[in-house]
């Protein structure tokens, strides 16, 4: 894979130097994301992954703007959204739509399936302008359930009289009601049990195969985002540290974060020899990141330049791009 | 710490000022009511009238008014009743909070103890018959009115039993100074102690206990276990102290509002020359001066207490200390 | 065979009040565990995996709760065993962590107080003495500065050393076995593989036996040397680890491995996933629990199986004694 080809299409959204400053008392200032840039291409899934606190979860919602970003540009589809009034932002809404973990939580508990998914399609106009016709709205909510694999007789039922993984059926159905372009999906399987988790994974594969969309993952667990993305963001204290191609970034990691995190997943498989020795110390505090590379207070191969001098994401001979002076493959 | 005190201190001289601009304003400066007139009494003399002008400034601009007001409240201390004439209004108050304080005090320190009682033996025996007693218990108590229990009181020990070797210790009705005679005051005050204080007793040992109850199911709780303390060290040492929360703000807002007034039932029943009962008094009265010392007097007061229990929670929860 | 055992569970039934009537959450299980070893009891939400934790703590308190079968620690026998005793046990000789470290503390103390408080709850020794065990304490468990952290309240302190504060509580007493309830879910991956390694340091060097409660096949894959299968409140399969992640015997157990996402190796199209979710406890199936989502499913299945030897292994499943054992496991080749 050596680079992009030149007539590859306009991203469908893209961020440019966002930033998530909330304040904290006694003139403290926590950087939640901290000069953030990528673009997703229509039909990618960009996997966002990274450990609590990485601001992964912020830069979803700063993507769709459900909250708004301290600095920088969000570009959703060629039309700058980052400081469109709300009114003028409401018919974008419908191209991109989010998937939350907890799948109880937002699904109100005293109102059928059928009103919740249908919910969205009453506020939004039709296609045509106007409300959408009872028939219009039963008929589309008996498509989605099929595309989300729950039957018919679900509608008529109460968010508690389903398991975590229908619930996030039941969710993903109402995100896709109004045929969004773009998902952003935060942890939507990190609540699920691992049978369940999988089978909600393929479903993500499956619409985006059949409905052509586009997502943005975001994830701690690597094995899952290694299963859907085709692109991955690897994120460390407000910041990307590598982004690239799936298989090139989970393969052979560039950054030593993004070593750190792979060989720190635990595999359902029985090594025999020692184990690598784990990471160091905790993810320092976003409030006081340390000076130069964010990451050199833990990284195992530390120089003095590392100390000092904050690398910059920039691009390697392979296409992937890492924030890192010593990057762990190919110069 | 001490910058948080400090803070504290400012806001609440703030909320202070704000508080006694709103009552002047509402008192003195509504629009279309004379205050020199309302001041000065019913039939009062056109030389009382002009004379109230001139003290009071209401010749003058409402700001100065406003300073005067507070300078006679505060400062020179001689605002000065017209109903009752020539009545000093503060000192009258000073005479009148030493006996609001040691009613509530009295009655305050038997609400929580016995609460406090009810409320972690019901807990511990949760589920129990003694658990659903003391509930019980704890509902009548906040059914009862307090007039109506006082008067049985007052039947029972001044009258009816009051020469029976049970109850010939009571005094009269009235107030006996702790200064003078500690235990003539301790002999006044216990049965209104009591009074006022069974109110109290249910409505806070059924919030303790529903707390306890709740608490119970805390992951701290089950660690606490796991450990191999024993169960009333559990619920003592790491259940109560966690629950304590509600109860706090409860006793904060409850006190003060006794304190600032509010017991004037229990006051009247007893024949004790309170605050509630003065504040009372000055409202029939439509005695204007008055009414603005106990006004102040009481804000003075639920502030301090809402001051005092937010201190209180910086002590129980570190959590609030490193303010999250 | 039990008698040099640490623990030993035989036939252990936990049935709880649910509507009305009593349903076993936990049926039947049966494990051992020896001194110096890790026993991984895995399992997915709602297989008992915490309520069998619970109940050989005596920590189930629900009112009408019935506890059955028999555990044995030390060759004492711990059902039925009264409160007083119990208690002296709980913390001493079996200590316990728990999966959330922020709440599993009392928040209005201090971590050093709190571990304090577990020493003095068994041992006569003064305050000050206390407090110096707890500081050696939380050194050996990795965590710096340990005076100062000690002073610390649990919110201070961030979830990596709050888990290293919990371990070290655990193990003020010196216990023979230590339960640890999802001692790493809710932590980050980097610090998760801290704590595991601390866990496995903690056997070489304090010879302390663990059982393991996790969800997480690849925390029992590195961690245990022997492992038990829950499904749906029952032993689907037990066995030393290797052999069990080679060649699963029972159909759950390899469905399980093939459903989680490899992080090497080829990306399958698709997940192999289980259909279906598991039965709750009111509705677990008269035969196997599995049945209905099993792709093996037969007539044989319509009756409970029993716990047969495989290979290493024991498992409740019909399909070795119909000679028809399952394949060994493909493993996705690891990448250098």
């Amino acid at each position: 894979m050596t680079g992009l080809p030149d007539h590859s299409p306009s991203p469908l959204i893209a961020a440019q130097d966002l930033r998530m400053t909330y304040r904290v008392g006694r003139g403290q200032v926590l950087r939640a994301l901290d000069g953030v840039s990528l673009s997703v291409r229509p039909g990618e899934v960009l996997g966002l992954v990274g450990e609590s606190g990485c601001g992964k979860s912020t830069l979803g919602r700063c993507l769709l703007r459900l909250v708004q970003p301290s600095a920088g540009r969000v570009v959703f589809d060629g039309t700058d959204i980052t400081t469109l009034p709300e009114r003028r932002l409401r018919p974008l809404r419908q191209d991109m739509q989010m998937v939350f973990q907890d799948s109880y939580a937002a699904l109100n508990p005293r109102r059928r399936i059928g009103d919740l998914v249908a919910e969205p399609l009453r506020v939004h106009p039709a296609p045509g302008g106007g409300r959408r016709s009872r028939a219009d709205i039963a008929a589309r909510l008996a498509e989605l359930m099929d595309l989300v694999g729950l039957p018919q007789q679900a509608l008529a039922r109460y968010p508690h009289e389903f398991s975590g993984g229908q619930r996030q059926r039941i969710n993903i159905a109402r995100a896709l009601a109004l045929s969004p372009r773009l998902v952003v999906a935060d942890e939507p399987v990190a609540a699920l049990d691992v049978s369940i988790q999988a089978q909600i994974v393929n479903l993500f594969m499956d619409l985006r195969d059949q409905l052509g969309l586009t997502y943005i993952f975001v994830a701690h667990d690597l094995a899952v985002v290694r299963q859907i993305s085709t692109r991955v963001a690897v994120m460390y204290l407000g910041a990307i540290v590598e982004l690239g191609e799936a298989d090139a970034v989970l393969h052979r990691p560039a950054h030593p974060y993004t070593a750190a995190l792979i060989a720190a997943v635990p595999e359902p498989v029985v090594r025999t020899g020692d184990l690598p020795p784990p990471l160091r110390g905790d993810v320092p505090s976003p409030i006081a990141p340390p000076p130069g590379c964010r990451f050199h207070t833990r990284c195992p191969v530390v120089r003095d330049r590392c100390r000092v001098d904050p690398p910059a994401l920039r691009t390697l001979p392979d296409g992937r791009e890492a924030a890192c002076h010593y990057p762990l493959v190919g110069e | 710490m001490a910058l948080t005190v400090l803070r504290r201190l400012g806001q609440t001289l703030f909320v202070l000022v704000g508080i006694s601009v709103l009552v002047f304003l509402v008192f003195f400066a509504t629009p279309g009511a004379d205050p020199t007139a309302r001041i000065a009494g019913r039939n009062a003399s056109p030389e009382t009238m002009a004379r109230v002008r001139v003290e009071y400034g209401f010749d003058r601009p409402l700001p100065v008014q406003y300073a005067r007001m507070m300078e006679k409240l505060f400062v020179t201390r001689d605002l000065t009743s017209y109903v009752n004439r020539g009545q000093k209004v503060v000192p009258e108050i000073l005479e009148a909070a030493p006996v609001t304080l040691s009613l509530v005090s009295g009655a305050a320190a038997i609400w929580v103890v016995l609460s406090v009682a009810m409320g972690v033996t019901a807990a511990a025996l949760r589920g129990g018959w003694v658990d659903r007693g003391l509930m019980m218990l704890g509902l009548v108590g906040i059914s009862i009115p307090v007039f109506w229990l006082g008067q049985v009181v007052n039947l029972v020990t001044q009258s009816r039993y009051h020469d029976s070797w049970l109850f010939s210790w009571v005094p009269g009705l009235g107030y006996v100074p702790l200064t003078e005679d500690p235990l003539g005051w301790f002999r006044a005050l216990v049965l209104p102690w009591l009074t006022l204080a069974v109110l109290f007793v249910g409505i806070y040992s059924r919030v303790l206990r529903a707390d306890l109850v709740a608490v119970q199911s805390e992951d701290f709780m089950r660690t606490a276990r796991a450990k191999g303390l024993s169960p009333a060290r559990v619920l003592l040492v790491h259940g109560l102290r966690t629950s304590m929360i509600t109860f706090v703000s409860l006793f904060g807002l409850d006190f003060a509002q006794l304190v600032g007034g509010g017991a004037l039932l229990t006051e009247v029943v007893f024949g004790l020359q309170g605050v509630g009962r003065l504040t009372y008094q000055a409202l029939s009265n439509l005695d204007l001066p008055l009414i603005m010392a106990t006004v102040m007097y009481s804000a003075v007061f639920v502030v301090i207490a809402n001051a005092v229990v937010d201190m209180l929670y910086l002590i129980l929860d570190p959590r609030v200390r490193d303010g999250r | 065979m039990d008698g040099d055992m640490l623990l030993a569970v035989r036939d252990l039934t936990v049935a709880l009040p649910v509507g009305g009537r009593l349903v076993p959450i936990v049926e039947s299980v049966s494990f051992t565990l020896g001194t110096r070893e890790i026993l991984g009891i895995v399992g997915e939400s709602g297989s008992g995996k915490s309520v069998t934790s619970l109940a050989i703590m005596g920590l189930i308190d629900v009112p009408g709760a019935r506890i059955t079968g028999s555990v044995r620690f030390r060759g004492r026998e711990l059902v039925g065993l009264p409160p007083r005793a119990y208690r002296a046990l709980r913390g001493r000789e079996i200590a316990m962590i728990f999966q959330d470290p922020m709440t599993a503390f009392t928040p209005v103390y201090t971590v050093g107080r709190q571990i304090d408080e577990q020493i003095r709850a068994h041992q006569k020794i003064s305050r000050a003495d206390a407090r110096a065990r707890t500081v050696r304490l939380l050194g050996d468990m990795g965590v710096p500065d340990p005076e100062r952290v000690a002073g610390r309240y649990p919110h201070q302190l961030s979830g990596g050393l709050r888990q290293r504060a919990m371990i070290a509580m655990a193990l003020s007493c010196n216990p023979a076995l230590l339960i640890a309830d999802e001692p790493t879910t809710a932590l980050d991956v980097t610090v998760q593989a801290q704590i595991l390694d601390l866990l496995r340091v903690l056997r070489r060097d304090y010879g302390s036996s663990v059982l393991l409660i996790t969800h997480d096949m690849g925390v029992v894959a590195e961690t245990c040397d022997r492992t038990l299968v829950l499904y749906s409140g029952l032993v689907a399969e037990r066995g030393p680890t290797g052999a069990l992640f080679a060649q699963p015997a029972h159909p759950y157990t390899a469905a399980l491995l093939d459903s989680i996402p490899p992080l090497h190796g080829l990306r399958p199209a698709r997940l192999p996933s289980i259909p279906g979710s598991p039965p709750a406890p009111a509705e677990r199936p008269a035969g196997c629990p599995f049945g209905p989502r099993c792709t093996h499913v037969h007539a044989a299945c319509a009756t409970r199986p029993p716990l047969v030897a495989c290979g290493e292994q024991h498992v409740a499943c019909v399909l070795p004694t119909e000679g028809h054992p399952l394949p060994p496991r493909r493993v996705p080749e690891m990448s250098a």
